[in-house]
């Protein structure tokens, strides 16, 4: 029965993209202007012939290190701030100003004030950790003061120590927060990333190339390089969310 | 070393619930506190095993090691039954203790299934295995066969009684057939009148 739900919903779904892409292909088609917009067809073939040019792995690879970096080092940084400030309050209260402006600052203020003090190639790193950061801090602080205090009590009386406590109360408590953090945070440090990839224009980044595909008005480049972008972010945010989930499996049958 | 508690007072904002209460708690032996509802035997507990602190008075010859049931099971209820015994035992107790422990009290065939499903009773079970093969030189056991049937819960009674060895349990019971059953010294509770 719940096979049969799921299968429905996939199909229906599949009938929603079909739909958009006949849209799109209609719009394309009235528009008649491969400068504003290219058919579907059009961006599948510019595709193909970008997996075939030679700098094609050396761009996605340059952003996708940098950005996937920006992520890690903001889900350490994010983990360790957030044990502080659940440990400490007065901590808590200094760093809320920090994240509250990360929150609130828009990101291409930060572009072009990082572009100021960072080189172009390490832009999207900085960038990503930014869009990063405060989901991280602020999804594990609630998981960490949402920890069951009863569990805690048990801990202290049967004087369980700290690394015990993490495996057996903080972590599998912490499992859906630190998931939810992270399927939210890697789709945004790939667009922030790639936006100020754009704006700073790194050599050899999928943001020149799309920057590239802006001067020259090639809306299939555009909408091609779009596509590897949404198909590295999926891919990495699929990979990355079941060797988590897989990490929080072993743990519990360990 | 007795436990022993001198003039214990403690009230939650107006409410009083312990006023000027005093016990001995004989090393070694089984003592049971019964009493109505509110009248302050979890928070006696509460008070001895160090999460509240009393408004006056003083208790004296609390020993480090503790361990308990406590009202409710508390478990780590992502992890099997094994797992939560072994949480709280030292390197010295192997796994296949605590599994015979676990299958003494009827647990057999679960041993591998998060406590998440088991039981209610199943899971009580465990709490009581838990408390049981810690280290610990007193067991402090809060309503620990609540939510047992009689067989069973006869079963558990025996199983903590032979595993008790030397150490000092305090009972919270409302059966006197478990004070009877345990050997247990009684205290009885009275409820305080408000204000």
């Amino acid at each position: 029965m719940k096979d049969k739900t799921i299968n429905k919903t996939k199909i229906e779904k599949l009938a929603a993209v079909l739909f958009a892409l006949v849209v799109w292909h209609i719009v394309a088609i009235v528009v008649d202007n491969s400068m504003l917009l290219v058919t579907p067809a059009a961006v599948v073939k510019r595709m193909f012939n970008l997996l075939f040019e030679k700098d094609f792995l050396s761009a996605v690879g340059f952003s996708l290190i940098r950005i996937v970096a920006g992520f890690f080092i903001a889900l350490a940084t994010g983990s360790v701030l957030a044990v502080i400030a659940g440990r400490f309050r007065l901590a808590e209260i200094m760093f809320w100003p920090f994240i509250v402006a990360i929150k609130s600052v828009p990101v291409v203020s930060f572009i072009i004030l990082c572009l100021i003090w960072l080189s172009s190639r390490t832009l999207s790193v900085f960038i990503a950790f930014l869009m990063v950061l405060p989901i991280v801090y602020t999804n594990m602080l609630e998981g960490i003061k949402s920890t069951d205090k009863k569990l805690l009590e048990m801990a202290q009386l049967y004087n369980v120590g700290w690394l015990k406590k993490l495996k057996y109360i903080y972590l599998p408590h912490l499992k859906p927060y630190v998931i939810s953090a992270c399927s939210i945070s890697i789709g945004l440090s790939w667009k922030a990333g790639t936006a100020a990839e754009v704006i700073g224009i790194p050599e050899g980044s999928i943001g020149e190339k799309l920057y590239e595909a802006k001067v020259y008005f090639s809306s299939a480049d555009l909408l091609s390089w779009t596509v590897v972008i949404i198909v590295v972010s999926i891919l990495f945010e699929k990979l990355f969310l079941y060797l988590l989930k897989y990490f929080f499996e072993r743990l519990e049958s360990a | 070393m007795d436990i022993i508690v001198s003039n214990l007072s403690k009230g939650f904002g107006a409410k009083h619930v312990l006023t000027d209460f005093s016990a001995i708690f004989p090393e070694h032996e089984v003592t049971c506190l019964m009493g109505p509802s509110g009248c302050g035997k979890t928070t006696l507990l509460n008070i001895l095993m160090g999460f509240l602190h009393q408004d006056s008075g003083t208790v004296s010859g609390i020993p480090k090691n503790k361990s308990a049931v406590f009202q409710e099971d508390r478990l780590c209820e992502s992890f099997n039954a094994v797992s939560n015994v072994r949480l709280v035992c030292n390197r010295k107790v192997e796994n296949k203790k605590i599994i015979s422990h676990l299958e003494r009290i009827g647990l057999i065939g679960s041993l591998n299934q998060p406590v998440s499903e088991l039981s209610g009773g199943m899971k009580r079970r465990v709490a009581i295995v838990r408390a049981v093969l810690a280290n610990s030189d007193v067991i402090f056991l809060d309503e620990p066969f609540k939510g047992l049937d009689v067989d069973t819960k006869k079963d558990v009674m025996q199983y903590i009684k032979s595993n008790k060895q030397d150490r000092t349990v305090i009972m919270v019971t409302h059966s006197i057939d478990e004070v009877e059953f345990m050997n247990g010294n009684l205290i009885v509770m009275e409820q305080k009148a408000e204000g």
